[in-house]
């Protein structure tokens, strides 16, 4: 597998196939692993960096679930591949800085893949389109024993899973949805909802993960706590949670078409218009007016457009997307031709 | 020292901030540390903060504390206040006494319970036998069947012991 081949290919969770799918748009679970007594990758030498990767490799080669992953390389992938994989939801930002003994492990479908040498040793996660925790665990947790038949974890008794961070220690489980919510933003529910979960331990972020913020509606929201309650239970009180959240957007979505129906369809074909007619647009401008294009598509005003292109305009307008379309460096301001053109042509 | 926000209670958190390259040092009550926390915690991760978290115990750390020094990795304790990450899987064990309420604090508990890894599956089964009795226990002390409960109490310590047995053991394989 290429990285190219990729590039045309929709990701499996981007698919809207799930359970909720018109509100959650994926479930990612991923679980944090060391290696006994090895140091934590920032605090470890270059030999012992080289060291976790070989043994890492040789895990992922040995797993069944890993038969048609490919294992990239940091340090061999150009500056835009990198901004490609991130982009595609597959490592974070983080995992580009100092790229040199650090790998990506990537399953054609997009449903499993792994950071080596991140914070912790091993940062593996599972997606799955909509609302589905479930089967993102159960995943994960054949993943993580099929990794262990090869690999000795670092691990207690007494504190769990033992990761660089203390905020992860325990089942080095973080469960998180992305989640897309007009109607509780426009209904100017969204801080209480928000204030509600910071008080359950739950953590609101924005589309790349930690430290972004949050636009076009969509946010990221995962369980903080790691330790002291078993993977299942943590699972179990999420699901409930996030069920009130997609409850509550489900409730406001309807209010909002019985009260201001004309307002949200003059706001949504609003955005349709303006994505369609637009010569120059930027990424942001993009996924503010595609929340819209999303919400309305879900809503039935706009029966003409399918959920599939709508995904695509989300995923292929990224910068680095749009550059490997294009197979050349693109400054921002030729980016935002292309991203106007690409649009019309789906639109069409 | 009155906390600086406040000036009503005694100040037990100290937190040093850099805003434009400028040093200041905050001295806050335990309330509003936490209220400060979590105003920082919209900005910075939660990792960020740990570093100034880590004083919350509300005791000054003795000298010794601040030497300590992981035998594993040579990352000491003062590495870990500036950065807040650990250096290896063996640090928890050298720093223990000062992870302890860090760990409380961030999770609200100190003991896993969950999955564990193959070469720790036989302990993890005694720590989870133990926890269903706890449960039994508690409940044969609200009926109020006391023979019960003191049955349960000795298998509850049993179990303790055996754990205890396996921790050890682990530690020395830790070396
Ligand atoms: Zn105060
Ligand atoms: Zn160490």
């Amino acid at each position: 597998m290429k990285l190219s081949e990729l590039l045309n290919r929709t990701s499996e969770w981007l698919k809207s196939t799930g359970p909720n799918a018109d509100i959650v748009i994926s479930t990612r679970i991923r679980l944090a692993r060391n290696l006994d007594k090895v140091p934590f990758t920032n605090w470890a030498n270059k030999k012992q960096k080289e060291q976790i990767l070989v043994q890492v490799k040789e895990a992922v080669d040995k797993s069944v679930l890993l038969k048609e992953a490919e294992f990239f390389k940091m340090a061999e992938l150009s500056e835009l591949d990198r901004q490609f994989l991130i982009e595609r939801h597959l490592m974070s930002p983080e995992h580009t800085y100092e790229p040199e003994h650090k790998a990506l492990v990537v399953e054609p479908r997009e449903i499993i893949s792994i950071m080596v040498n991140e914070e912790d040793h091993i940062r593996m996660q599972t997606v799955q389109s909509g609302f589905n925790l479930r089967d993102a665990w159960s995943l994960i947790d054949k993943l993580d024993t099929e990794l262990n038949q090869a690999l000795n974890y670092a691990y207690s008794v007494k504190l769990g899973y033992l990761t660089a961070c203390p905020t992860n220690v325990g089942t080095g489980m973080r469960a998180s949805l992305m989640l897309h919510l007009p109607a509780l933003v426009l209904t100017k529910q969204i801080n209480k909802v928000f204030h509600a979960l910071a008080k359950l331990g739950i953590a609101v972020r924005g589309l790349y993960g930690e430290g972004t913020e949050a636009i076009g509606n969509f946010f990221q929201i995962s369980n903080q706590v790691t330790l002291g309650r078993p993977e299942e239970d943590i699972i179990g009180n999420f699901e409930r949670i996030m069920n009130q959240v997609i409850t509550r957007e489900a409730q406001a979505r309807r209010f909002l078409i019985m009260k201001d129906r004309d307002e949200l369809k003059d706001k949504i074909l609003r955005a349709y218009g303006t994505l369609k007619n637009a010569r120059i647009i930027t990424s942001n401008e993009t996924i503010n007016l595609m929340s819209n294009i999303r919400f309305g598509v879900h809503m039935d005003l706009l029966p003409d457009i399918s959920i599939k292109t709508v995904n695509e305009i989300f995923i292929m307008t990224q910068p680095a997307h749009l550059q490997k379309l294009e197979n050349k460096m693109l400054t921002a301001d030729q980016r935002d031709m292309k991203r106007a053109d690409l649009i019309r042509e789906k639109l069409k | 020292m009155l906390c600086d926000i406040c000036g009503k209670n005694e100040a037990t958190v100290h937190l040093t901030e850099i805003i434009n390259n400028e040093v200041t040092k905050l001295h806050l009550c335990e309330e509003c540390a936490k209220d400060k926390a979590s105003e920082m915690e919209e900005h910075f991760g939660l990792a960020e903060l740990l570093a100034g978290l880590a004083d919350f115990g509300g005791k000054l750390e003795s000298d010794e504390m601040t030497k300590l020094k992981c035998p594993n990795c040579g990352f000491t304790y003062m590495d870990f206040k500036k950065i807040g990450r650990l250096g290896c899987s063996e640090c928890y064990t050298a720093f223990k006494k000062n992870l302890a309420p860090l760990l409380k604090r961030i999770h609200g508990a100190d003991q896993h319970y969950g999955k564990a890894p193959i070469k720790a599956q036989k302990a993890a089964k005694v720590r989870d036998d133990a926890q269903a009795l706890r449960a039994s226990l508690q409940k044969a002390i609200e009926l109020e069947e006391f023979e019960e409960a003191a049955k349960l109490r000795d298998q509850i310590k049993e179990l303790e012991k055996k754990l205890e047995n396996k921790r050890n053991k682990e530690g020395n394989q830790a070396g």
